[in-house]
């Protein structure tokens, strides 16, 4: 799946892709410089990766909006690109970028730092890309239907709507989704083709499964486990539905930490996930897993720290439902630690109107839209020990922000933000 | 002359010598963006520049901000003339792209030695024997 030719075999083959006038056109420069490139990208996908033709996208959600991954580079190719006339053909989004763009002063961001991330939100208004920034699309009235074809990048968020919506996107990355957004249509490989979303991999999993970081750390072992593949989860007993945190989140958390540690585009749950249940789901050739303890999971990716002076919860974006979670345990409680609870612009707004984000603010935890902890400057922060309910946060702060990172629940998360410390004795699953 | 055939993903034409690497080339982290000298611990290019070569290497590897890494490379004037890939992926292809760099796959790699004299013109690949591959430095 998703493998490009290889030595020997094709070398030498001729391949086609169907063009349809339109796209012809697109690819001769009829219709501008931008589209000529943004048309070459999406074909020279096309023909790496076998497709027959195109397929028009519902959305496309653009990563590469971080000024600390894009870099003056990333900024310069943005703008030129827009300055040939590249405008969006279907309705488009973008990932996270490195600041609140609100409040960045109050959250010790560098002003340069926020100058250079305007630069490229510009860039992208031009082109005709709202400032829309999450990871989680889908929360905010992006929800793509069952079968509808996308580009999408965030990587929790392509398995999201991949497994747990049925839609079908590959893992692109910033240009080409941009490409796929100029165009309108992306090359048609890989998950957008029913039989590349068969099951490679049936996983077991026979230890109970009892908080959304179970989860997460589940998904962080069965990523490591299986790369690329295409994971089918037996039912066996576990509540992958409901029990306290909704389906919605505990799917969430165990796409983003396989979408991290491995490159899993793609899972199902027996008798959750919409595609589960359809003849020749799993692959004849499908390897078994079991996973009989999380533990190894825990030990990679939490160190027993007990001073904690920074917390992250929203990883992917945090929903309503946890705002309002988040506003109930801390009322008439203040937090000692730096709390970040890092959600879409939209969700905040709602959380403003239901009065969930001022009750947070007044215990002293911020609630930041447009941003995550993955693509901002944290070095600029100053914090060292991190607490998450994130396996995705636990899995990228250390190299990416050099924090070390204790994992738990979200009350758990919650707790040490009031003491400042780590206070939960509670044992981990198994 | 060795004339090769291959596969246009970048349509271009470009001639200079070439720098061939029998591992693939991850470029966020592996290339230093300001001066295209390879970076990458134990690569076997470790050392040397790409800029101005017409650069062979199986494919790509890495993270997909690496098409992002070529399209500087070039803006900073130390990118490749040209690449050449066995099979190619979505990374090196969309960097060749954007940053304007003649590339073609489907090209036995092994054909091609560090200093032949290469010109790329679609998607053919002539490639003039002019220099031995200098012996492995002693020590």
């Amino acid at each position: 799946m998703l493998r490009p030719y290889t030595r020997g075999s094709i070398i030498g083959r001729v391949t086609t892709m169907r063009l349809t006038q339109q796209e012809q056109k697109m690819l001769s420069g009829k219709e501008g410089p931008a589209a000529q490139k943004a048309m070459e990208i999406v074909a020279a996908l096309g023909k790496i990766y076998g497709a027959a033709d195109l397929v028009p996208v519902e959305s496309v959600q653009v990563a590469g909006v971080s000024y600390k991954n894009l870099g003056d580079a990333g900024i310069q190719f943005l703008r030129e690109w827009a300055r040939q006339g590249a405008r969006v053909r279907v309705p488009t989004l973008l990932n996270p970028a490195g600041a609140d763009m609100e409040n960045w002063h109050a959250l010790g961001i560098p002003e340069e730092f926020v100058l250079r991330q305007l630069e490229v939100l510009d860039a992208y208004a031009q082109m005709g890309i709202p400032a829309t920034c999450s990871c989680a699309p889908y929360l905010i009235g992006n929800v793509p239907r069952l079968g509808d074809h996308l580009a999408w990048s965030e990587s929790s968020a392509v398995s999201f709507a991949n497994s747990v919506l049925g839609a079908r996107t590959n893992r692109e990355g910033g240009p080409s989704a941009l490409a796929a957004a100029i165009c309108g249509r992306t090359a048609r490989y890989g998950l957008h083709l029913t039989e590349n979303r068969r099951a490679t991999h049936v996983v077991r999993v026979l230890c109970p499964l009892r908080t959304e970081v179970d989860f997460g750390v589940l998904g962080y072992i069965v990523g490591k486990r299986v790369g690329s593949g295409v994971p089918y989860f037996s039912r066996n007993g576990i509540a992958w539905n409901g029990e306290g945190v909704s389906a919605t989140l505990r799917l969430r958390a165990l796409a983003a930490a396989m979408a991290a540690s491995g490159a899993v585009a793609l899972f199902h749950v027996q008798g959750v996930t919409p595609e589960s249940e359809l003849d020749g789901i799993i692959r004849p050739d499908a390897q078994e897993i079991e996973i009989e303890s999380l533990e190894e999971g825990y030990e990679k990716l939490s160190a027993p720290l007990r001073r904690i002076d920074f917390v992250s919860i929203g990883c992917p974006h945090a929903s309503l439902e946890e705002l309002s979670d988040i506003a109930k345990y801390l009322a008439g409680r203040r937090v000692r630690a730096t709390l970040w609870i890092t959600t879409a612009r939209a969700t905040r707004e709602r959380a403003m109107a239901a009065g969930w984000a001022q009750a947070i603010e007044k215990a002293g935890g911020h609630v930041v839209s447009d941003t995550c902890l993955v693509v901002a400057p944290v070095e600029a922060l100053g914090v060292r020990n991190m607490a998450t309910n994130s396996a995705k946060m636990a899995f990228y702060a250390p190299s990416h922000s050099g924090l070390q990172v204790r994992l738990g629940t979200m009350t758990e998360c919650l707790e040490a933000a009031v003491e400042g410390r780590w206070v939960s004795r509670r044992r981990r699953a198994c | 002359m060795l004339k090769l055939q291959g596969r246009v993903i970048k349509e271009g034409k470009a001639h200079g010598f070439a720098l061939v690497s029998p591992e693939p080339i991850g470029f966020l982290g592996g290339v230093d963006p300001e001066t295209g000298v390879v970076v990458e611990p134990g690569h076997p290019l470790r050392g040397q520049s790409v800029a101005g070569k017409v650069l062979a290497f199986p494919g790509g590897k890495g993270s997909t901000v690496g098409s992002y890494v070529l399209y500087r490379l070039a803006f900073k004037g130390v990118a490749p003339l040209a690449i050449l890939n066995e099979s190619s992926e979505a990374i090196v292809a969309v960097g060749a792209i954007i940053a304007n760099i003649p590339m073609v796959d489907q090209i036995e790699i092994g054909r091609i030695q560090t200093g032949d004299e290469v010109t790329v013109d679609g998607e053919w690949v002539m490639v003039q024997r002019v220099a031995r591959r200098k012996p492995p430095a002693s020590g």
